[in-house]
């Protein structure tokens, strides 16, 4: 909603400076959030942050190996990025809840992505159980971002609960299908007041402009760049398409039309 | 419906003749589906998919790289007792094999545990022989006691359990189950498995369901490749996690392909299992179970192991030792030769230099803690 405040301003967005991204008290100048996994090396993830303009990581809690440099994924992340710590491997609330208090206990500060996810074969995310663990961290002090299937009725409810945003899947995680979700994404984004954040199935950054050309907040995504066989040169396309998407977002962009159009109206012969 | 149910319209199937007949064109469209049936899943098990190999490996490798990333998951295996009632007539461990017999003090364990972390591994897979005397659930319960101060993952590969113990030991803090069949076709299994409690098929094929039932997080599952036929065995176990996949949605599931090699007993298999087979069977696997890990041991040997990377497989075993122990004390023998003898460093290099990652953890156990 606070895109379309931005594009009634006078002046030129070219720059966006001004499009600045309130966020769980932090203002954010970069709306592309990255994961750190898969990576054949974790040197890269400093490499990828840094190439896609990141200002937002998120680790998977249950890869970190508290005992190792190397297997310490959060200390690849880089100062002046975020650290989004995900509860990724929890089925239950309650397994959510106990991780999110295991990364806040080791340091990793009190923003949490709630994964809650029962199905091991589709990776589809448990929006019931999102939405017990999200009430339940709120109230303990974190700033929860839960990750759902894109279902308006539970992200209202996350909304209620105190959720810093929401984040609907495009596609299956691991997918790389884009937004196959997207005409459930437009609903939220034109229903939700906390801020959407596309996150899973964004495969190409093509996919990445789309989610902000419909109004999302922001997108998160880790396969994209981690499949590629240049994932340095692909975190960068995705962190121009994010931009392109957001600028194409507030200019304003053209109805689409599905006949040709003569650049005369129809009806302009009346004024002559 | 148990899994023996399940099988049911595959039991008297005639799998040479689906084979047989499986063309060019069978298997080209298998591989183009984005999800298989079962019986694509056997046309790409075919011979007749031999011809595609390269074909189904370079979608294997895009699905694996997608799905887990180019990393591979570390484990040791554990023996903590060889003492067996089992008459299995291809095992080291036989009951009727004269081999020194040893169960691990909960001091040995703690030495094992010790020197196995020492190597950087967080993932342990401990397993025993079959003897409710010797390696009692609660031994074992126990040993996971000790097992817990040194290792984030904890999986268990012992003789069939029933549903409140493999609760018991979950709740303890085992989160992986792996039990092989060893041979899905029943009447090639009473011919292997002579003597003991291993000889009842079907306690040992719902094994797994229990353990889903129980809650256990990953659930391992194999046949003894070489003991029968390879495409019907290859197919029942791909079968078989399809199956438990579509009922316990919450699991995570893997196959291993254990390949019969020599041992102390001197068995026969009904027919070697080529390393082309293999490849088959893991590229087949990837396209079938997209989600399903694959788990590769140092039964292979080394340079065939290392190009399996990035073919499919996501976990390894390293420095492995068979016998009860060998890691800080050697007690007993082997209960099968292990082909890739390197060290840990030296398959974590091996990995490396592949352009893949070794990690060593995926979960640990989630205390209650006293904070609300």
């Amino acid at each position: 909603m606070a895109g379309i405040l931005f594009s009634f301003r006078k002046g030129r967005m070219s720059d966006m400076t001004d499009d600045v991204f309130m966020l769980g008290g932090k203002s954010l100048t970069s709306r592309i959030f990255v994961g750190t996994g898969k990576y054949p090396d974790n040197k890269l993830i400093p490499a990828v942050v840094k190439a896609a303009g990141a200002q937002v990581a998120t680790v998977a809690l249950r890869r970190v190996n508290w005992d190792s440099d190397e297997g310490n994924l959060t200390k690849f992340v880089p100062d002046g990025c975020t650290l989004l710590p995900n509860t990724s491997g929890a089925r239950t609330a309650e397994e959510a809840v106990r991780i999110a208090r295991l990364a806040r206990a080791a340091g990793c500060g009190n923003w949490i992505k709630i994964e809650v996810i029962a199905d091991q074969k589709y990776l589809m995310p448990d929006n019931d159980e999102t939405l017990k663990a999200t009430g339940i961290l709120v109230r303990q002090g974190f700033v929860v971002f839960p990750y759902i299937c894109p279902e308006v009725m539970c992200a209202k409810r996350l909304q209620e609960a105190g959720a810093a945003a929401v984040m609907p899947l495009g596609a299956p995680i691991g997918s790389n299908l884009g937004l196959r979700t997207r005409e459930l994404l437009k609903i939220l984004i034109d229903e939700i007041d906390v801020p959407v954040i596309v996150d899973a199935g964004i495969g190409a950054p093509s996919h990445a402009a789309e989610a902000m050309e419909l109004g999302a907040a922001a997108v998160l995504l880790n396969t994209g760049i981690s499949s590629a066989r240049d994932p340095v040169g692909m975190a960068k396309a995705f962190g121009l398409a994010v931009r392109a998407g957001r600028l194409a977002y507030l200019s304003g962009l053209g109805p689409v039309s599905h006949a040709a159009n003569a650049s005369s109206p129809l009806t302009g012969f009346l004024d002559e | 419906m148990g899994f023996y149910e399940y099988m049911e319209p595959y039991r008297n199937f005639d799998f040479q003749g689906f084979v047989g007949h499986v063309t060019d064109g069978d298997v080209l469209r298998a591989l183009s589906k984005e999800s298989l049936s079962p019986l694509d899943f056997l046309t790409l098990l075919s011979p007749r998919a031999a011809g595609h190999l390269e074909a189904m490996a370079v979608r294997a490798r895009e699905i694996t790289i997608r799905q887990f990333g180019r990393v591979i998951f570390m484990f040791a295996p554990l023996y903590l007792a060889n003492y067996c009632v089992n008459r299995c007539a291809y095992c080291g461990f036989n009951a009727g094999n004269s081999i020194q017999r040893n169960a691990l003090s909960l001091g040995q364990v703690e030495e094992e545990a010790r020197a196995i972390a020492k190597t950087g591994m967080r993932d342990i897979l401990f397993l025993t022989g079959e003897s409710r005397k010797e390696s009692s659930p609660d031994y074992m319960r126990d040993c996971v006691g000790v097992l817990k101060k040194y290792f984030a993952n904890i999986a268990l590969e012992v003789y069939p359990l029933e549903t409140e113990e493999y609760k018991m030991l979950a709740g303890a803090g085992v989160d992986g189950f792996t039990m092989f069949q060893e041979c899905y076709d029943e009447k090639r299994y009473a011919e292997v498995h002579l003597g003991g409690p291993k000889r009842n098929y079907r306690y040992r094929l719902d094994a797994p369901e229990r353990a889903c039932r129980a809650g256990m997080r990953c659930v391992n599952l194999g046949a003894l490749l070489g003991l029968y036929e390879f495409t019907s065995e290859a197919f029942f176990t791909g079968l078989h996690v399809f199956y438990l996949q579509h009922r316990y949605d919450a699991c995570d599931f893997a196959v291993s392909l254990p390949r019969l090699c020599p041992h102390i007993g001197s068995f026969e298999p009904y027919r070697a299992v080529t390393d082309r087979e293999i490849v088959r069977n893991i590229l087949a696997l990837r396209l079938f179970l997209p989600r399903a890990g694959i788990t590769v041991s140092t039964r292979e040997k080394p340079a065939f192991r290392d190009h399996l990377i990035g073919l499919g497989v996501t976990k390894m075993s390293a420095g492995s030792s068979t016998e009860v122990g060998g890691y800080a004390n050697h007690t007993t023998d082997d209960q099968f030769d292990v082909s890739d003898k390197r060290s840990v460093p030296e398959v974590l290099a091996a990995i490396r230099r592949k352009g893949w990652l070794p990690v060593f953890k995926d979960w640990q156990t989630l205390e209650k803690d006293a904070v609300v």
